[in-house]
């Protein structure tokens, strides 16, 4: 492992751990300013609507995303959050025009760009429109643009697809079939789409190992 | 005795301050040392540029979908705690269920804005402990997953490249298919998936040009603009539709 590659795991680690106790110093600090401690029942039933789920899927994430990110993409995005929408789509695109392969040092410097990039627009979007919220909420709100930020998902997945799967058409079938088809049969899988990354990923891996072993691909 | 309690308080606004500079800090930080590792590499600075660039035009678009997250749920928790929330590891699909399941234990309604401040700090801490797991376990379980990933790579280095391929289309398929779920409520569940051909067909039309043409630059927007156009594309066909 290369000097910069072992300085990135030990930056990456005071980061995330600064993160870890900033983060938490959130509701330490409404609190104690406010002296209003909340009952830990409330809490507690709160954390059991959400906890079962979003600790399975943040386990898998972290699984599914570190090989993809490579270990400055995943430290950093690990922080700033909206994964799946944003981050994972942008390194990859950007990996892609790059021409260069994740799990490589390259890969690892253009996944790395991308992500903090990403992470510094997002966020300096979020001070703007914080700061003229009065001026844009309406036209946030405004319901010609409902249908617009609706589908952001496939206007943004279709994209990318048309690039990726065309360029591993062997490697996409299996998994693409598999999703269409469970949608098609359970549509309310659509709010649970986080969970199902990781069982595309197993789909897409199974075939690939099927596909490689014949030498299809 | 506390301090008076409101969701836009100007204390509540410097912690999302802090939060803020934190993020941009962290950024800047692997922004820089990646950009430099490139340069050492001996990666041409167009690419590099490229990357920053391309990256950041396409990020303008999904960055007004997670603003208005914050504009929704700013109407129940004020402004601050939501823009905290969207700025470290946040996201929409998660914020939203982790404020109605406390508002629910707590028999609250979602459509009124906060006013006592125990509600309020419980919301606070079921949205953080929620996501805790994303952001402590990166560290824990780096050593194990990286060390996985080389040596399937050093075992058989083809394998390696296909394996880290089939997890972007294993990701990609589950959104695919996503936008199939509503193909049965009708043709005005046919909305998603039109809008997805629109942006791959306009992304097919960027690549012609880059191709053809010789169009080289915009291959750093191609993906801005077949997910902006798939967005316009979506306003003027829903009024048809519905």
């Amino acid at each position: 492992m290369s000097q910069y590659m072992k300085d990135t795991d030990k930056y990456g680690k005071i980061w995330i751990w600064t993160a870890v106790v900033a983060v938490l110093m959130v509701p330490v600090a409404v609190c104690l300013y406010y002296n209003a401690w909340p009952q830990a029942g409330a809490v507690l039933k709160g954390l059991l609507g959400v906890a079962p789920i979003y600790w399975t899927v943040g386990v898998i994430e972290v699984i599914t995303y570190t090989p993809m990110l490579g270990t400055g993409g995943t430290y950093l995005a690990f922080v700033t959050g909206n994964l799946t929408s944003l981050k994972a789509p942008s390194a990859l695109n950007a990996m892609e025009n790059a021409d260069v392969k994740p799990g490589t040092e390259e890969g690892e410097v253009i996944s790395t760009l991308a992500i903090a990039t990403c992470s510094i627009v997002t966020t300096l979007v979020l001070v703007l429109g914080v700061c003229g919220l009065t001026l844009i909420a309406p036209i946030l709100n405004s319901p010609v643009l409902v249908p617009a930020f609706d589908n952001i998902l496939p206007a943004l997945f279709g994209g990318l697809a048309v690039v990726y799967v065309s360029k591993n058409w062997k490697l996409a079938i299996s998994p693409l079939i598999f999703m269409v088809l469970l949608f098609l049969a359970v549509p309310s899988l659509a709010g649970s789409v986080g969970v199902l990354v990781p069982v595309g990923v197993l789909i897409a891996l199974a075939a690939a190992r099927i596909m490689y072993k014949k030498g299809w691909v | 005795m506390g301090m008076a309690f409101h969701v836009n308080s100007l204390f509540l606004y410097a912690l999302a301050i802090g939060v803020v500079l934190f993020v941009l800090t962290q950024s800047a930080f692997f922004l820089v040392r990646a950009y430099r590792r490139g340069k050492e590499l001996g990666m041409e600075t167009g690419k590099l540029k490229k990357t920053i660039v391309s990256t950041a035009v396409f990020t303008i678009a999904p960055a007004v979908s997670i603003l208005i997250g914050v504009v929704t749920l700013s109407k129940f928790l004020g402004i601050p705690l939501p823009w905290i929330r969207m700025s470290v590891i946040g996201a929409i699909t998660y914020e939203l269920p982790a404020a109605t399941s406390t508002a629910n234990a707590l028999g609250i309604s979602l459509s009124e804005t906060i006013s006592d401040p125990r509600t309020y700090s419980a919301i606070a801490w079921v949205m953080t402990l929620g996501i805790l797991p994303s952001i402590i376990l990166p560290p824990i379980l780096m050593k194990k997953i990286q060390g996985g990933m080389v040596k399937i790579k050093t075992k058989d280095g083809r394998w390696g490249d296909l394996f880290l391929t089939s997890m972007f289309l294993g990701m990609i398929s589950a959104f695919l298919g996503m936008v199939f779920a509503d193909v049965r409520r009708g043709i005005a569940g046919w909305v998603p998936i039109f809008v997805l051909l629109v942006s791959a067909a306009i992304m097919g039309v960027c690549g012609l040009l880059i191709k053809k043409c010789n169009m080289k630059w915009l291959e750093t927007y191609a993906l801005a603009v077949s997910m902006v156009g798939a967005m316009i594309f979506a306003v003027l066909i829903t009024p048809l539709i519905q």
